[in-house]
């Protein structure tokens, strides 16, 4: 691989690694600013209306990053990525021009006034406002999966033109949209996106409970928040098994990588835990022997064709990089699913709030659904090489011609500083605004009269 | 070839692709140019009137950005891998400076500290003149044409495009952009920064007049290509005769003090200096200044006519949406700006 090709994939996987911290928080956060700012709609009670203004300002903070790392996306296939850019310009194109008209130009306008227009409109307005924003995010993510998901299973296209000169043609619209993994894979990132903002809402409010500040806040919005997700984390074992069929179906070099499994026609195992050594061709670990057969085929002893069936310059090469992220993904899908039914069960108990060793479970568990997304995209991308349209143009061929490899070595540099002092400012400001909490009217003046009706 | 209301789609999609760069320059010209203007304020109590001034709306306008190119991406893929490849490290900066911008707008309230407000306050000056700067150059050199061989592969090198035409295309925009963003700023201010902005403009509204003839005589004198349309058409000489009576009319609405018709009629030279490029331009989007077999035609990068039919579908449907929205924000934060507790 030359220089070009790696610093740009390097360059790439940096900057949409960080882009997509913010993205699920957005779109999670926005689905709970909808209840909260319904509830209070629905009940009048002052508390709902507090803690919606509390989360306005950390949803302006996240989804502010989320748009000024998100432009770099965009521009960055044209500048690094031109010949995939020309080849499949066509088809993502105009996913992408959809969503900037479709979906960004109502987030960003209504914003405005989910955050500066409190006293401006009526609070029905506002409301409305806040539902525009959270799905405006939602479908915003609906096109840009899309276009993901196209890259991983082509269809709905014809190839014209040789060579380099070769591109893709939409021959039929919906059956590019709704290719064979579109579902699968928007369903799965959307559910992915409300764990990471039902984990960051349940988190803070754990904090004050541990705190004992702002209790009455917090309890509502851990409650809220709880459901959301409860719900997604078992919504997404069930999406994450339909991936697992569509991968099987169509990328089978892939699914081969994220169970280490070599052997041209045998059946696979399915590791809990596990190590693959690529050169040897061996994986080790705790297995359930033809544990992936059995998925697939509901057969422990039917064969699954192993990563010796295909060429070698048509699998991914970091095998064990895609088991790990695989596994641990899963393994964090399992924990979540546990975690949250367990404080349903202690909710229902009424001992949850007292339980402290799991309110300081959960002020970390924040962290578990951010590396999970992170760790799926590793996934899905990383096996899906050497292709970055899947079985049609490879990531080697899919570089801009222009494009020196001082310059990309250059632009790295500096998006990582920019980054990282970024990401550093980021925490230090969420983390201010959380000690801040929520301004409550009622501390000032009727202390604890306004508490029993959300307590229960 | 397919043709919509007589007008077949790759040249739909030129005009709309115009019609939304120019959205962008009028719409996020005035927030940079307020940008651009911030350190000239000096009170604190200024300062942030003049950032909450944009506060709601900028956003919304950097969305033309994100739509602009969008469509570009869709309708001419070629030219958008080559444009962004070929400027690849204004491109980057370009970025960066967005990143800044945006940021410092978001952090800079979020902090008391002296030292804290005032380095925000300069990155958000610096960025919002950077991304003005930027804009210019690369469009100056647009204009002149980039050194593209027959097979459309850059030839060039990244100092090309640091030449004295390109350097005053990018400061006229600067002041352009100045000019409009000042009077933005007055329709929404009053008092002490009131009075201080109504010098700003006259001031930038003035030099922005000398750029303007500057820009005007090198282009006839240098790119003689970009006037050879007006040989072949003498009658849209009107064009360019209406761009200098609408820059007349700013100098005149300023002198009497009625800013928001010079703010309407900077957002109409925007567009007037856009459109006289785009016909300087057709059928051509990239002219190549080596090799004419190198320009870059709508009909040669333009994607398939099923794509840009659909797309232009969308478009029908989706930008009516979006000058709803954009008037509807605008409606809600219409008047003057009043500082409350979530402000900036
Ligand atoms: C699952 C969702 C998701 C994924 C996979 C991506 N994004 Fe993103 N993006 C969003 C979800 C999102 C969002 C939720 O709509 C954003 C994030 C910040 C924000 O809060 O809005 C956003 C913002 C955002 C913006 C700024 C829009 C504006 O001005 O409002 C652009 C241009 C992009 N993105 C482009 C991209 C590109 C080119 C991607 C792929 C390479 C990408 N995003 C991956
Ligand atoms: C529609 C959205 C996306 C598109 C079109 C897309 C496309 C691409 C492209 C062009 C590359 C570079 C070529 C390559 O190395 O394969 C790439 C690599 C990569 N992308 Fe995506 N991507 C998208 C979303 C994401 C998201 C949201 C993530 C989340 C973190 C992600 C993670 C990665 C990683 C880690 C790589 C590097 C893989 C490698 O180089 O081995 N992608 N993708
Ligand atoms: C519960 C068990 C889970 C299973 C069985 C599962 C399964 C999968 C599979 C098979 C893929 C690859 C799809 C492809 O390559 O096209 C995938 C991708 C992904 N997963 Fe999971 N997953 C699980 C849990 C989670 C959790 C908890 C999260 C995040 C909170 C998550 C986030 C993602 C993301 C962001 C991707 C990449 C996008 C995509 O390809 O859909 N997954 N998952």
């Amino acid at each position: 691989m030359d220089d070009v090709t790696l610093l740009s994939r390097i360059q790439f996987a940096f900057t949409i690694a960080f882009h997509y911290i913010y993205p699920p928080l957005s779109i999670g956060l926005g689905v709970c600013l909808v209840v909260m700012e319904g509830l209070y709609l629905k009940t009048k009670n002052k508390v709902y209306e507090e803690l919606t203004r509390f989360w306005v300002k950390i949803f302006a903070l996240i989804f502010g990053i989320g748009v000024a790392t998100g432009i770099v996306m965009e521009f960055e296939f044209g500048t690094n990525w031109a010949t995939y850019s020309r080849y499949v310009g066509d088809i993502f194109g105009s996913a992408l021009a959809a969503e900037g008209i479709f979906a960004f130009a109502m987030e960003s306008a209504f914003l405005g006034i989910l955050v500066f227009g409190w006293n401006k409109v009526s609070p029905r307005v506002h409301f409305l406002a806040t539902v525009l924003v959270a799905l405006g995010s939602i479908f915003s993510a609906l096109w840009i999966v899309v276009a993901n998901s196209w890259q991983q299973t082509p269809a709905g296209y014809r190839i014209e033109g040789e060579g380099m000169q070769a591109r893709a043609i939409v021959t039929d619209f919906w059956k590019m949209v709704f290719n064979p993994s579109s579902v699968e894979r928007y369903s799965h990132v959307l559910i992915g996106a409300l764990l990471a903002g039902s984990f960051l809402v349940l988190s803070v409010s754990a904090w004050y409970i541990l705190k004992g500040k702002y209790v009455v806040h917090a309890q509502a919005a851990f409650r809220i928040a709880l459901w959301v997700a409860a719900v997604s984390s078992l919504g997404q074992l069930f999406t994450g098994h339909k991936s697992a069929e569509v991968v099987t179906k169509y990328q089978p070099a892939k699914l081969a990588t994220m169970e280490g499994h070599f052997e041209k026609s045998a059946p696979a195992d399915m590791y809990l835990l596990g190590w693959v050594n690529a050169r040897e061709q061996k994986t080790s670990g705790l297995k359930i022997p033809g544990g992936l057969s059995f998925l697939v085929h509901q057969d422990f002893k039917k064969p699954i064709p192993g990563l010796n069936s295909f060429k070698p310059e048509n699998r991914p090469t970091a095998i064990n990089f895609v088991f790990q992220t695989y596994h641990l993904m899963v393994a964090i899908g399992m924990t979540l699913i546990g975690l949250t039914m367990f404080s349903l069960f202690l909710l229902y108990k009424k001992k949850l709030f007292q339980t402290r060793w799991l309110m300081v479970v959960f002020v970390w568990a924040v962290l578990l659904p951010q590396i999970a997304n992170q760790v799926g995209w590793y996934t899905a991308e990383v096996g899906r090489q050497p292709w970055v349209v899947y079985g049609l143009l490879r990531t080697s061929n899919a570089l801009s011609q222009a494009v020196k490899a001082e310059h990309v070595l250059a632009s790295l540099i500096l998006f990582t500083l920019v980054y990282v002092m970024l990401f550093a400012l980021f925490v230090y400001l969420l983390n201010k605004k959380i000690q801040h909490g929520p301004d409550v009217e009622s501390d000032k003046h009727e202390p604890s009269s306004r508490m029993n009706p959300v307590l229960n | 070839m397919d043709t919509v209301l007589g007008i077949d789609l790759p040249t739909w999609w030129f005009l709309l692709i115009g019609a939304l760069i120019s959205g962008y320059g009028i719409l996020d010209g005035f927030d940079l140019g307020a940008g651009a203007l911030h350190l000239f304020f000096q009170k604190e109590q200024s300062r942030r009137i003049a950032l909450n001034a944009i506060g709601p709306v900028w956003d919304g306008n950097e969305v033309w950005l994100v739509i602009g190119a969008g469509s570009l991406f869709a309708a001419f893929p070629l030219v958008y891998g080559t444009i962004l490849s070929v400027f690849y490290l204004p491109f980057i900066f370009f970025l960066v400076a967005i990143i800044f911008r945006a940021i410092s707008i978001e952090f800079r309230s979020k902090e008391e500290m002296n030292w804290w407000r005032k380095l925000w306050d300069i990155s958000y000056s610096v960025s919002s003149i950077a991304i003005s700067l930027l804009l210019g150059l690369i469009l100056g050199n647009l204009i002149q044409g980039i050194p593209l061989n027959a097979k459309h592969e850059f030839v060039g090198r990244l100092s090309d495009f640091f030449n004295p035409y390109a350097g005053l295309i990018a400061v006229t925009v600067l002041s352009l952009f100045m000019m409009h963003g000042a009077m933005y700023l007055i329709m929404k201010t009053e008092d002490r920064i009131y009075a201080k902005l109504t010098i700003i403009a006259n001031n930038t509204s003035k030099f922005f007049i000398l750029c303007f003839i500057a820009t005007s005589l090198a282009t006839l004198i240098y790119v003689p290509h970009m006037t050879a349309i007006f040989k072949a058409y003498p009658e849209l000489f009107a064009l360019p005769l209406a761009a200098v009576l609408i820059v007349l009319n700013i100098r005149r609405s300023i002198e009497k003090r009625q800013y928001r018709r010079g703010f309407m009629s900077s957002a109409i030279t925007t567009a007037l200096l856009l459109i006289l490029f785009a016909m300087g331009l057709y059928p051509n989007l990239v002219l190549s200044n080596v090799d004419p077999r190198g320009h870059i035609s709508i009909y040669e990068a333009a994607s398939s006519d099923g794509s840009l039919r659909t797309m232009l579908l969308f478009a029908f449907i989706g930008m009516p949406l979006v000058a709803t929205y954009t008037l509807f924000m605008f409606w809600t934060f219409r008047g003057k700006v009043k500082l409350e507790e979530h402000s900036y």
